[in-house]
This record gives C-alpha cells, sequence and structure tokens, in this order.
C-alpha cells in the first residue's frame, strides 16, 4: 500500500524532517568529526582521538565500560523474569503493572537521581532509618554501586518493555506445541521461548547499555567528584576546560563503542531469525 | 470398532463460574476418525485440550489405553497436536521444526534425517527442508504443523480445526489429504470442527456438541440422517423442522396433513419434533401431492434449486433439480423413510442434555 500517489508530495512532506535532520543531526555529527580531528591550529591530528590511550583516561573509560556491563546486566535479570510473570497475566491486570513501571519516568530524570542522593547520603534517610534501629550504616553513596543503583533504577523501564512486548507476542499455543512434542519447562524456555524474545533483549540491551554508557549525570550526583566516567570527562572538556577538539575525539571514541554494540545487536539479531 | 483408547470419565470444566463442560462422557476407539463437531462455546476445543493435557478438567479422570493420565503433563503424553494457527516454531527451519521432538528424544542423527524426508514426502512438501516457515502459505504451513507432529509416532495426532485459517479451495484439498494420511498412518485422529462439511467427509464417527454437552454422536450416515433432536438437525445442514403430532406408531399428522413414517414408539396423539431435509422435500402435480403449496422464492445453487415453498402458513425450503418457478402451485410428497421423528424437548435444558439413549 502507498500513502502517497505521487513522489513530489510524499518529498514535500518529509522536508520538514529532512531540514531537522540536517541541522541537528548531520551538522552537530560533522562539528564533532572536525573538531575531532583537528587541534587549535585548524590542522588535522589524532591526538584527541590517541589520548584516550592515556593512563587517566583509559581508566575512566574501561570504568564507564564496567558500570554500564554490570548495569546492563543487573536491568536483565530483574526484567526478564517480571516481563515473563507480566505476559502470563491476564491483560487488564498486566497493562496495571506496567504503568507502574512507567510511572517514575514522568518524573524528571534529574530529580529522580537526586532523590537517590538524600536517600544513600551519609546523614541520609536510609541511615537515619537504620541508625534508629541501632544497625549499621551503609556507605554507598560516591561509590561503583551507588552509580549502577542509579542506572539500574532509571533505565529498568527501557529493559522491561521491549522484553515484555517480545514475551507477549510468542503464541501461547506454540510454548504448548513444544511441550505437547516432549519438551519440559526448562527445555521449551531455552529452545523456544529465549530464542523468540532474543529481538526484544537485543533492544533492550542497547537501550540500557548506551545511556549507561554515555551517562554524566547519574555518575556526577550519586559517584560524587570521586568517580569519574567517560562521559564525565567529555563533559568537563566542553564545559570547564573549553577543550572542544578533546572533548569531540573523545565522543568519537564512545561512538565507535556505541557503534559496535549495534554491530553485534544487528548480527544476533539475523542469527536468531534465519 | 475395535478397543477403547481414550475414555473421558465425567469430565467437568469451569472458567470463572461458568460451565464449559459438564459431566461429559466420551470413548473414543482405537484407529477412528473421530470428529468434535459443533458451534463456539459448545466445549469441544476445551475437550481437546483436555486430551492434550494443556487443561486440568476439575473433576472427571481421562483414561489413556487404559491408565489414568488425568494429571500426566503435555510432554509425557503419547499423542501429538496439531494447533489451529500452525504454531509453527518461526526462529527454526522447516526441517528443524519437524526435528524438535525427536531431538527432545536424542534419536540419533541419521534417524532424524530419515524421519524428516518420511514426513515431509508424506505431506508432499520434499525439498522443502531449509525454507522457513513464514515463507510458506498457510497450506503448507499447515502441513509442516502436521509432519512435526507424526514424525514422533503419536497413537493419536489431535487437530483443533486445523483448516480453519484456509481458503475453501485449499481446505477441500486438505480433507482428502487428511483423510489418506489418516489411512497411511493408522493411528487414531480426533478432529475438532465447527464446519459441518469437514465433519461429514472425513470423519468415522462424529461427536456432536452444545453447551458442554454431547448432543449425538454416531456415524455421519446417523448423524446426517437420523438426527435426535433439533439441535442437530438444524447443525447439521439445512432442515426443515415441523412441530407435529404422532398419530400413531408409524403415521404422523404434519401441518395438517397425515403422512406415513416408519417411526414407532412415540405414543398416539403426542406432539413431536419432524425433520425433513430440503433434498427429501418431492415436488409434485397439486393432485398428487399429500400437502399442497405455492413457490415463494426460487434460487439456482449449482447442483440443484433452492425453493421456498408455503404450505399452510409455513415455508418449507425445498431442494430439488426439477425447477418450479414462483407462483407454482405444486403437490408436496415426502417418502415415510425420509421423515425423521423427534421427541419434543421439555425445556431448554432438556434440549442440551437430551444424550444418545
Amino acid at each position: 500500500m502507498k500513502l502517497f500517489k505521487n513522489k513530489s508530495t510524499a518529498g514535500l512532506l518529509s522536508t520538514p524532517y529532512m531540514a531537522w535532520a540536517l541541522i541537528f543531526i548531520l551538522v552537530p555529527l560533522g562539528m564533532v568529526f572536525y573538531y575531532g580531528l583537528t587541534n587549535d591550529n585548524g590542522s588535522f591530528t589524532l591526538d584527541n582521538i590517541t589520548t584516550i590511550a592515556k593512563p587517566g583516561y583509559l581508566k575512566a573509560l574501561v570504568r564507564s565500560l564496567r558500570l554500564a556491563v554490570i548495569s546492563t546486566l543487573v536491568c536483565f535479570i530483574l526484567a526478564y523474569p517480571l516481563g515473563m510473570i507480566l505476559s502470563s497475566m491476564k491483560l487488564s491486570k498486566n497493562t496495571y503493572i506496567v504503568t507502574l513501571f512507567i510511572l517514575p519516568m514522568w518524573m524528571n530524570f534529574l530529580l529522580r537521581t537526586l532523590t537517590w542522593m538524600t536517600l544513600l547520603e551519609g546523614k541520609g534517610v536510609i541511615n537515619t532509618i537504620l541508625e534508629f534501629f541501632h544497625l549499621p550504616t551503609i556507605n554507598v553513596i560516591n561509590t561503583g554501586a551507588a552509580i549502577v543503583l542509579g542506572m539500574v533504577y532509571n533505565f529498568l523501564p527501557f529493559m522491561i518493555l521491549p522484553i515484555y512486548n517480545s514475551l507477549n507476542k510468542i503464541d501461547e499455543n506454540v510454548i504448548n506445541a513444544a511441550r505437547d512434542l516432549g519438551a519440559n519447562t526448562l527445555q521449551t524456555f531455552l529452545k523456544i521461548t529465549l530464542p523468540l524474545s532474543l529481538p526484544g533483549i537485543l533492544s533492550g540491551i542497547t537501550m540500557v547499555f548506551i545511556p549507561a554508557l554515555t551517562t554524566f549525570a547519574i555518575s556526577t550526583m550519586l559517584g560524587g567528584s570521586k568517580i569519574l566516567l567517560i562521559g564525565n570527562i567529555i563533559e568537563q572538556e566542553f564545559t570547564q576546560l573549553y577543550d572542544w577538539h578533546l572533548g569531540s575525539g573523545l565522543s568519537i571514541v564512545l561512538m565507535v563503542f556505541i557503534i559496535l554494540n549495534m554491530i553485534i545487536e544487528t548480527v544476533f539479531d539475523k542469527g536468531g531469525n534465519a | 470398532m475395535g478397543k477403547d483408547l481414550i475414555t473421558l470419565r465425567n469430565i467437568c470444566k469451569a472458567y470463572d463460574g461458568t460451565t464449559i463442560l459438564d459431566d461429559l462422557n466420551l470413548s473414543i476407539y482405537e484407529n477412528s476418525f473421530v470428529t468434535l463437531l459443533g458451534p463456539s462455546g459448545c466445549g469441544k476445543t476445551t475437550t481437546l485440550r483436555i486430551i492434550g493435557g494443556f487443561e486440568k478438567p476439575d473433576k472427571g479422570q481421562v483414561i489413556f489405553d487404559g491408565q489414568d493420565i488425568t494429571d500426566l503433563a503435555p510432554n509425557k503424553r503419547q499423542l501429538n497436536t496439531v494447533f489451529q494457527k500452525y504454531a509453527l516454531f518461526t526462529h527454526m527451519s522447516v526441517a528443524e521444526n519437524i526435528a524438535f521432538g525427536l531431538k527432545i528424544k536424542n534419536k540419533s542423527d541419521s534417524y532424524i534425517k530419515d524421519k524428516i524426508r518420511y514426513a515431509l514426502k508424506l505431506v508432499n512438501l520434499e525439498g522443502y527442508e531449509n525454507r522457513s516457515p513464514e515463507s510458506l502459505s498457510g497450506g503448507q504451513q499447515q502441513r509442516i504443523a502436521i509432519a512435526r507432529a507424526i514424525v514422533n509416532e503419536p497413537k493419536v495426532l489431535l487437530l483443533d480445526e486445523p483448516l480453519g485459517a484456509l481458503d475453501l479451495k485449499m481446505r477441500q484439498d486438505m480433507q482428502y489429504e487428511l483423510k489418506r494420511l489418516k489411512e497411511e498412518l493408522g493411528i487414531t485422529f480426533i478432529y475438532v470442527t465447527h464446519d459441518q462439511e469437514e465433519a461429514l467427509t472425513m470423519s468415522d464417527h462424529i461427536v456432536v456438541m452444545n453447551q458442554g454437552y454431547i448432543q449425538q454422536e454416531g456415524s455421519p450416515e446417523t448423524i446426517y440422517n437420523e438426527p435426535e433432536n433439533a439441535f442437530v438437525a438444524d447443525f447439521i445442514g439445512d432442515s426443515n423442522i415441523i412441530r407435529s403430532t404422532m398419530i400413531r406408531d408409524e403415521l404422523v399428522e404434519i401441518l395438517g396433513a397425515k403422512f406415513a413414517c416408519v417411526d414407532k414408539g412415540f405414543g398416539n396423539n403426542k406432539p413431536v419434533d419432524v425433520v425433513i431435509r430440503p433434498e427429501d422435500i418431492e415436488l409434485v402435480a397439486p393432485e398428487d401431492g399429500t400437502l399442497t403449496g405455492v413457490v415463494t422464492d426460487l434460487t439456482f445453487k449449482g447442483v440443484h434449486y433452492e425453493m421456498d415453498v408455503e404450505t399452510c402458513g409455513r415455508e418449507l425450503l425445498v431442494h430439488s433439480t426439477k425447477l418450479s418457478a414462483v407462483g407454482t402451485k405444486v403437490g408436496i410428497k415426502v417418502d415415510p423413510f425420509n421423515i425423521q421423528i423427534m421427541n419434543v424437548p421439555v425445556s431448554e435444558d432438556e434440549e442440551a442434555i437430551s444424550e444418545t439413549v
């Protein structure tokens, strides 16, 4: 079915989008590449990119990757069973619960992360309660654990929704067919449910991994100034040190990891559908 | 006909307080093609799912080959199911779909390979091993679903409206194909459908169900020619159901005229329901008929004409290869063997319950 009869109508209607993409996506991207590959004199250099190999930067990148992987894993471990429970429930009930999970997203993301700060602080809400009951206090704020907690809390819905959608799409009779052909519960899960929900898992991983890798707000608030992620360093280059060249160069490095993630996803997705 | 393979005893099942099956008893013989036939919501699919193990009855027993399998999981039952919308594994190739059950049972690779080839040959889809199920037509997908089930050599194949999603021509082809498969495999088929034509074409034994009760069971001929109540008569093919009076054995008064019949034992001057199939009404010259009427409507149906004949304030449906134009005065004759007498239901409940006695 064709929505538009002639091409010129479609072309005309897509002009605003094309203009938008040009101004807000292509031009900034071009600028990032320009700054990233030049120095102050405007001549070509790879120094901005190779800076990532310097100890301090490399450490931040490795730390970012580690925390992003951990957060993605935790999100997956929490989201998958929940998705299975939700998809096995009746429609009226599960939309209610899905809404509950989306509800926090209606609040500003910075505000929610700030709340975790006041909860986790040395003299914060949680420790005050623990002290009241004479229990040992916890010291989570300004650690990697706090950052992971913040990322899991903020990005969990992005993992739940695609997984839940892909599980929900599986015909109940396909599961029944596997049982009918002799598969036990575990075999049915491993050979049918898991592979059929793979597209949801992959998009969930992408939607959590990429923001987790690039975040600077969560690490600033919950990691204090002690734990620098690559996102924080890039932010500092732009906002405090005014070194746009280095900031852009590091951004390009980060882009490589994001593209790598997407390539892996595409390969897996194709493999699953073949 | 052979020995009982599956016996359902006093099966009850309700969902959210709505009764689906009420005290259902059913025996299925070995090597038969049994069809559960009825309108949607009659409990036929639930019965099949209970046999398959996907539903547990609230009460009652499922006996399979002498053993109580009521609580047995579906993967432990010696039967396989062909589902309504095929339920193929879309992330696997055709060959992988067919091999699924055999791989679970740890059969050797060469055995699996032979079985795949054999099954694809049986369903006329040789050379489709590496295709993706999604690239096949509905009919082909259904054949793969059948192949996937039969490679496991089940004693019983359950089929849940397997032709429901196919177009008419494909459906008719598949009916003969299923009949042939049944002969070649020599196993029991339990088939669920709401299509009476499908049931009549394929089955050895038809179980007509309505509102969770078995209305009548028997051979296709018995079900068609000797329906036991108005529901069966109406559901299987077209019929004229007329409230009449049984004057005495072998004589019934229909619309004020006396007709000879062959039924006995309904008592004298008792109200009964009479079923006359449209093709059993003979239109003759007015003076030769037991009743007279006027043709009010005429439709050409291909193999026959369909006519409405008004007589004594009632319209009768008549199928005939001979044309009588609209407005023609005609005589109506019915052979005594073609008049089927049924008891009048006392209440709606009884209508639902009245089973084969």
